[in-house]
Formats: C-alpha cells, sequence, structure tokens
C-alpha cells in the first residue's frame, strides 16, 4: 500500500497572464510504513505537492493514487470512494495551530470524527486516543480553552484534530517551525512515536535538513516544481551539489564532518546524528593514532 | 553611564487583579553602546515583556528603564516617547503584522513620515536604508509578494529609516526557511560591525546567539545568567533545565570530552570544534598518503 | 480558489492620465459624472461620448480591458432599454404582446443607455489609471478642510491604507484556513445554504481571531515607529500640481461651458 504518484503536473491559473506551472511530471511512491521527508527551498513547490495528496488540489495531468484507488475520478460513481480515500490522508497545515476554533480542546478534535458523521461514543473514543498519541492528558486538558495553552501545546492539539480522523498517512508541513527549543524536542520525539511506536506512516515537509536528517528514513527533493532526488537521506545528503541547486544546505552535523575531513580527519561524512558523529570521530582518532599518527603532545 | 540601564524593573500584567502576572521580576541590566546582546529564555521567561520596555511600548511597574539617559516613565508623562522609539528600531517575529503600507518604500517611509521629516529627507532617507538591508531592487514591490527574509529586512529598514541607534529584534527569524534566517543575520551582523548600531536580539536558535558578544539568560522574569557566549554555552546542562540548547559544535565537543577526549570545553563554532580535533589526531599539515591508505 | 482574486483594476502605466494628480481626476470626474446628468440634447451627448473616448485612447489602457468592466452591467443596460422602450409614451411604431413600442422610446432608452456606459466608462479609467494608494491620498487630501468640523480625515485614510495592505494578507489566510478544515473532513460544497453557513464558523471563527492578532501586532508595530496619529505628520509622496492639471483644468472648463450652453 502507498500513496503514488504518476506523472504530475499542476499549473496555477491556466490561461490567464498569471499562469505558472508548479509542478511539471512527477512520479513518485511514498510507501506505507515510511517517515518520508518532502525538502525543498520555499517557492520549489513542496506546497502545492503537499496539497496533492488529499485532493485539496487537482493535478492538471496525471494521477495521485491513495492505496491504488484514484483520488480524482473521472467516473460519477467513483466519487464516494475516493472521498473516503482522500480523508485517509490527514493533512496538518503550518502554524496548524491557526485552525483551533471550539471552546474547548476536546470540542475541537471532536470537529473531524463529527464532520464524518460518526456517533458520539466513536467520536469520544477518537478524541481520547488522539489526545493519548499527542501526549495530551484527557482529563486535565479536554474542559481547557485552545487558546490558553502555549504554542507548542496549541500545536499538539491541532495535530490531535487531524489525527482524530484515523489517518494511515499523516502529512506535517513545518510542524516544528516557530517553536520553542524545548517544543521542538518534544515534539519531534513524539512525531518519532508516531511513526515507531504506532505505525503511522509519516510525510514531513521541511525546509529544516537538521530535522530531515533526524527523523526521515526517505527523502524528496523539489527544486522550481520538480522532482530532483528521491533516495534515502544518506544517499540525498551525498548528493552535495544537487543540494545546493534546490537552495538547500547540508544537515549541520554533515557540513561540520565535511569540514573536519577538509581539514585532514578521515572521517565518513555521512553522519546524520550527533551520536553517530561522535562514535565515528572517537572511532577514527583511535585507528588514526594506532596507525603510527604522532601522539598527542604529552 | 550605560545606553540601556535598567534598575530593578518589574512588569505585572493585569496588576491589581486576579490574573496578576509578574512577567519581569527585579530586572537590573546595563548594555553599552554598540553592543551586540542575545537574550535567550524559554516561552515565558519574559525576554519580550522585557524587549518592549527598551522601545517604552510597556513601561515599567516598579524601577527604571532609561534609554540614552532618557527615563521611558517620565517620557511617557512629557509626551515625548518618540524620542525614545526613534532611538530603539523594534523588529517583531511576524514579518506579515508589522508593515503598514502597500508598497515596500512607503512602508520604510512611515517611521520618518511620524517623525515629521521634510519628504527630500525623507526620500534620501528610505533609500539609504533600503540599500543597507540590499532591498532597493524591490522598493516598489507590495509587501504579500515578498519572501519572509525580504520582509524582515524591510521591518529593518524601517527602523534605519528613522536614523535608530539601537535594534531590538524579538525573534525576527522564528518564522523564516534556514535562507531567510541567513539573510537576516548577516544583515544584522553588518549593521552592528558597519554601522555601530546597537543589537538586542532574543532569539530561540542558539547559533544565532553564539554571534552575539553578550549572552542573557531570562528564567522567570529575571536574568539568570549573564556572560559571553563562551561562558554561557559551557553550561550545557544548565541551559537544558531552562528549556534551552547549546550549539550543535558545542554540544558534540561536550560529548566528545565526556567520551575522554581532551577537546576544550567552551567551543562555540563548528571551525573552533574542527580545530580542535585536528590538532588532538595532530595531523596539522593534514593527512599524508600513507595513512589514508593504511585507513582505507 | 480564492486567491484567484486580484483586488481593484489599477492598471500600471505612465500616460498623461497616469500622471494627473490624483486629486485632480476625482474632481473632474465627478463634475463629469454631473455634466452627463445635464445632457439632453444629441450632440451634447456627442461631446461627451467624444471624450471619453479621447480619454480612453489617452489612458493607453487596453480597450478591452476597458470594456470588460462594462460586463457585469451588462444586464442592467440591456433591462434599462428595453424598459424605456416600452414605458416612454408616444409615436407607436409595433406592438408586441400588449405593449407599443415607440420612437421616442427607442432614442430616450438609447440615451439613457449611453449615460449609464459613460458614467461606467469614466469612472472605471479613474480605477484603471490611479493606484489605490494615491486614491487614498486624495480622499485624504480633499477630506482635509472638513478636519475643522471633524472629519476624521487622517484616520480614514489610514485605514484605507491599512486595509489595501491586508487584503491579499486576509484572503491567503482564508484559503489556507478552509483546506485545513476541509482536510478535517468540513464541506463547504454541498448541503442545503443554512448547513453551508454554519460550515464557515471553523473557517470564520479562526479568521477573526487572527485577524483580531494582527491588529494588535499592527497597533504595536506603529507605536513603536513612532505613530501618533496625523498631527505633524509628513509625507514622503506628497501630491503635487503639475502643468498637466492646470491643463486638464483650463481644458474641462472650456468643457464644461460648452456642454452646459448646447445641451
Amino acid at each position: 500500500m502507498s500513496i503514488t504518484l504518476k506523472h504530475v503536473a499542476y499549473v496555477y491559473m491556466p490561461g490567464t497572464p498569471f499562469e505558472h506551472q508548479a509542478l511539471g511530471d512527477i512520479s513518485a511512491v511514498i510507501e506505507e510504513g515510511s517517515l518520508t521527508a518532502i525538502a525543498g527551498h520555499t517557492g520549489s513547490g513542496k506546497s502545492t505537492l503537499l496539497q496533492q495528496f488529499n485532493g485539496l488540489l487537482q493535478p492538471t495531468a496525471g494521477r495521485v493514487l491513495v492505496d491504488d484507488v484514484d483520488i480524482n475520478p473521472k467516473a460519477k460513481k467513483d466519487r464516494a470512494a475516493a472521498r473516503a480515500m482522500r480523508l485517509k490522508v490527514g493533512m496538518v497545515f503550518q502554524y496548524a495551530e491557526q485552525q483551533l476554533f471550539e471552546e474547548t480542546i476536546e470540542k475541537d478534535i471532536a470537529f473531524g470524527p463529527k464532520s464524518l458523521g460518526l456517533s458520539e461514543e466513536e467520536t469520544a473514543e477518537r478524541v481520547k486516543e488522539a489526545m493519548r498519541l499527542m501526549h495530551l492528558d484527557y482529563e486535565t486538558y479536554r474542559k481547557r480553552s485552545p487558546l490558553a495553552l502555549s504554542g507548542g501545546q496549541m500545536r499538539r492539539v491541532a495535530i490531535a484534530g487531524v489525527l482524530a480522523l484515523r489517518p494511515k498517512y499523516l502529512v506535517l508541513d513545518e510542524p516544528v517551525a516557530g517553536l520553542d527549543p524545548r517544543g521542538r524536542e518534544e515534539l519531534v520525539k513524539t512525531i518519532r512515536h508516531l511513526h515507531d511506536r504506532e505505525h503511522v506512516t509519516i510525510i514531513l515537509v521541511s525546509h529544516n535538513m537538521d530535522d530531515i536528517a533526524r527523523l526521515a528514513d526517505h527523502v524528496l527533493i523539489m527544486n522550481q516544481g520538480r522532482l530532483v532526488c528521491d533516495a534515502s537521506p544518506r544517499e540525498a545528503f551525498a548528493q552535495e551539489n544537487l543540494l545546493e541547486g534546490a537552495g538547500l544546505k547540508l544537515p549541520h552535523v554533515m557540513a561540520l564532518m565535511k569540514e573536519l575531513r577538509a581539514k585532514g580527519l578521515p572521517v565518513r561524512m555521512d553522519c546524520l546524528t550527533i551520536e553517530e558523529a561522535k562514535r565515528e570521530i572517537l572511532n577514527v582518532l583511535k585507528a588514526v593514532k594506532g596507525k603510527g599518527g604522532k601522539k598527542h603532545a604529552q | 553611564m550605560a545606553w540601556i540601564e535598567l534598575e530593578h524593573l518589574s512588569h505585572c500584567y493585569q496588576a491589581g487583579t486576579e490574573q496578576e502576572h509578574r512577567a519581569l521580576d527585579d530586572v537590573s541590566l546595563a548594555v553599552e553602546e554598540g553592543a551586540f546582546v542575545a537574550v535567550l529564555g524559554a516561552n515565558g521567561s519574559g525576554k519580550s515583556t522585557l524587549a518592549k520596555h527598551l522601545n517604552a511600548l510597556l513601561l515599567p511597574t516598579s524601577g527604571v528603564c532609561r534609554i540614552n539617559g532618557l527615563d521611558t516613565a517620565a517620557a511617557a508623562d512629557t509626551g515625548e516617547l518618540w524620542k525614545i522609539r526613534q532611538q530603539v528600531g523594534m523588529v517583531f517575529q511576524n514579518p506579515d503584522n508589522q508593515l503598514i503600507a502597500a508598497v515596500v518604500e512607503d512602508d520604510v517611509a512611515f517611521g520618518p513620515e511620524n517623525l515629521g521629516m521634510p519628504p527630500d529627507e525623507i526620500r534620501t532617507a528610505v533609500r539609504e536604508a533600503l540599500a543597507c538591508v540590499n532591498m532597493t531592487h524591490y522598493r516598489k514591490f507590495a509587501p504579500h509578494l515578498l519572501s519572509g527574509g525580504q520582509k524582515q529586512r524591510v521591518a529593518i529598514a524601517g527602523a534605519l529609516a528613522m536614523k535608530t541607534r539601537c535594534l531590538v529584534l524579538d525573534e525576527p527569524t522564528a518564522m523564516l526557511d534556514p535562507q531567510g534566517r541567513a539573510e537576516v543575520m548577516e544583515t544584522v551582523c553588518r549593521l552592528h560591525e558597519q554601522q555601530g548600531i546597537t543589537i538586542v536580539l532574543i532569539t530561540h536558535f542558539m547559533e544565532e546567539a553564539a554571534l552575539a558578544d553578550r549572552v542573557i539568560v531570562m528564567a522567570d522574569g529575571r536574568v539568570a545568567d549573564d556572560g559571553t557566549p563562551r561562558e554561557i554555552f559551557r553550561k550545557a546542562a544548565a541551559l537544558k533545565a531552562f528549556g534551552l540548547d547549546v550549539p550543535l559544535a558545542t554540544e558534540l565537543g561536550l560529548e566528545l570530552r565526556a567520551s575522554g577526549l581532551d577537546v576544550p570545553q567552551d567551543i562555540l563554532t563548528d571551525d573552533e570544534l574542527t580545530s580542535a580535533l585536528v590538532t588532538l589526531a595532530d595531523y596539522p599539515h593534514g593527512l599524508t598518503a600513507a595513512t589514508r591508505e593504511g585507513r582505507g | 480558489m480564492l486567491s484567484d482574486i486580484t483586488i481593484g483594476q489599477y492598471f500600471p502605466g505612465n500616460s498623461i492620465l497616469h500622471r494627473l494628480d490624483p486629486r485632480t481626476k476625482v474632481v473632474l470626474l465627478f463634475f463629469y459624472l454631473v455634466l452627463i446628468f445635464l445632457c439632453k440634447s444629441g450632440i451634447s451627448y456627442g461631446v461627451m461620448t467624444v471624450l471619453t473616448a479621447v480619454l480612453m485612447l489617452l489612458s493607453k489602457v487596453p480597450m478591452r480591458m476597458m470594456l470588460r468592466s462594462l460586463r457585469p452591467l451588462w444586464w442592467i443596460i440591456l433591462f434599462t432599454f428595453v424598459v424605456h422602450i416600452f414605458s416612454t409614451p408616444g409615436e407607436e411604431l409595433c406592438k408586441v404582446a400588449f405593449l407599443s413600442v415607440t420612437a421616442e422610446g427607442i432614442v430616450e432608452g438609447f440615451y439613457i443607455c449611453l449615460r449609464l456606459v459613460l458614467l461606467i466608462l469614466l469612472s472605471s479609467l479613474l480605477t484603471f489609471t490611479t493606484s489605490p494608494l494615491k486614491l487614498t491620498d486624495a480622499m485624504e487630501a480633499l477630506l482635509s478642510p472638513g478636519k475643522r468640523v471633524g472629519v476624521p480625515a487622517h484616520e480614514l485614510a489610514m485605514m484605507m491604507t491599512i486595509a489595501l495592505r491586508f487584503v491579499p494578507t486576509l484572503i491567503q489566510e482564508t484559503d489556507r484556513i478552509m483546506k485545513a478544515q476541509q482536510s478535517r473532513g468540513a464541506d463547504f460544497m454541498t448541503g442545503s445554504i443554512m448547513k453551508r453557513m454554519q460550515a464557515f464558523v471553523p473557517v470564520l471563527v479562526p479568521l477573526f481571531l487572527s485577524a483580531f492578532r494582527r491588529a494588535d501586532d499592527l497597533a504595536m508595530a506603529m507605536e513603536a515607529r513612532c505613530y501618533r496619529g496625523g498631527e505633524g505628520r509628513t509625507q514622503m509622496k506628497a501630491l503635487k500640481i503639475t502643468s498637466i492639471d492646470y491643463v486638464a483644468w483650463g481644458f474641462s472648463i472650456l468643457l464644461i461651458a460648452a456642454v452646459l450652453a448646447l445641451r
């Protein structure tokens, strides 16, 4: 099972002087169970791309399949099935806390399940589950106003509001943007947990290579409306020219290892986390000293 | 006398009500003219409240806030707040919510117009300010067509056009992409170095704070720590307890140190860390072909 | 969808009409509109038609764009014509059902329609050749004599400026919130009118919250930049009367006198 894009193209305002090709001939597969990152500089087409996943925008050419069902069917009889599939893809926009509108957190999270016409019990069940997944204590928070929370907590409520739809695929657009370091750290952990423990397929849209390096197992890189890279993070980040051409930077850890290498220490460059970098540096230093390098100043 | 002087400054929101909240609690600080100060602190630590006092957007509940010798509370009584605000430019977090006019150059002109400068002088000031932030090309653009980094640079130009001597930036890069963040930080550093503008930068990004020559850590409305970036960031554990972080190079350096490597404990930048490690391996002249084969 | 809307119909350019002082344009437009209502004879209508045509040519705005501004009002113009054909008493030409068509009706209907078309074209010439910002400045300048009797000219102009600045931002925002709620299962497209109106609550509440937050932020940013109201404020782009304006005024006075004599 997967989200599959087949030769997807998208043109904004066709036939007007403002016509603009935002996406051109994109084919890609996002496997169920993966944690896929879509990276790209602002204006690279990544926002347009993610809106194809649940039919918010319909491709001008090509097809989008969710679990093998075309979500933009031509025949009227297929529309209901397509709508059901669209809802399998949960969409969390940037600064998602700005979409909260109910008086209490519980009601806000219940908005999705209620719109689907689920029963009271089913809705309550899903609200509890979503709050548990986002590490929000049900009893403590359910009666509170979402507006009385900190930025990081508000964002959790907004994500819970999408999780309450029980999506199989969860698209997160810049989920940690604008949070303070603690908020960032906690949310990254929660996303990890959602993927590893709860087996939600996650599509992380970001221009922050550091977050991508430590989270993703699959990277799609967009540049000028085209897909320029579809690989594992290690392979993707090994192509520095390509990153640079797309207006992106190396993850900070890798940049540091690269600098170290340039200064003459033969370390592997493709370290994605601080932990990996630490081990590599310790290993290389040990090896270098063992192989006849002069001992460090006594 | 220091340029910015806070003496036992406290600020209460909704003082006298049940929701009374003491955002700043007995803060005393002095910042010299031409300094570059970074202010760190978790959400709710009082750093934004502090920033708003420097421009007299907020007045002290108790204590004194003096900017270039002008007491903000006294200036408010005599209607001379503009004298303070003209000298202290503010840049806020949300780039969309601080540009007023529908055309870039008109927005930059907003401050000078409020000060009643003659049109010719305004035109010169606007031209110079836009050149300072490299936005001359965009002077006729509508703000909603600019990137976040460009909008923040226009906001900086808006302050510069008032001949400001100090910029207070309240998380100016929080909502920007990496490129926008780099543009804004490059501009801020350049203004500090070339024009000697005093910078007070509130940020959640430790790498940005490492660029300053002084770091102030706020926690629960108080100054929890105050020193050079080197002095502050070596206390990684303490910073994490405040809900903060340290630059990547500092963190990796401290981890390596914990594993028994003899790297200095006050590393700030990538360059310092890599140099320390290379010295440690004792390869001042780079690797020889022999050792490279040896490893391969 | 919503982001496709473009606000105003300003057509950037550097024609004589673009360079005219906006105050001149607003005041002259007002006189011309009154003049059209005073027209009675074919000659006076002819003069006004020629004037409009000449101004359209001078503006260098593509004819197609100008005519497009008539499109939304096409039905009203046609309706007015039909009503006049049937309702004006006079020499009967023929009968449709129980209504009679009169020669006077056709002439009268034609004049009224011409009047409407000229009104629309002249007014849109103003918006085509004057940026909303300049219009705002003109409004402030023209209202400022009223300050003494309590007309808040500066405040009104400032409100206009801010509205112009934030319309595109709020449109983008509405689009985003709608999409976010749609992704949570909201349905704006189907159901009864009541149901659809209800569906907009989850869009309107966040939109208002955010608009208030923006207002708060903006007020602070303005204050931080020494805003103290209109008192003692100068303007970088102060409006200036140039020789073109004098020519426009001289020509217009002659024209007004001529039309009044010929009407």
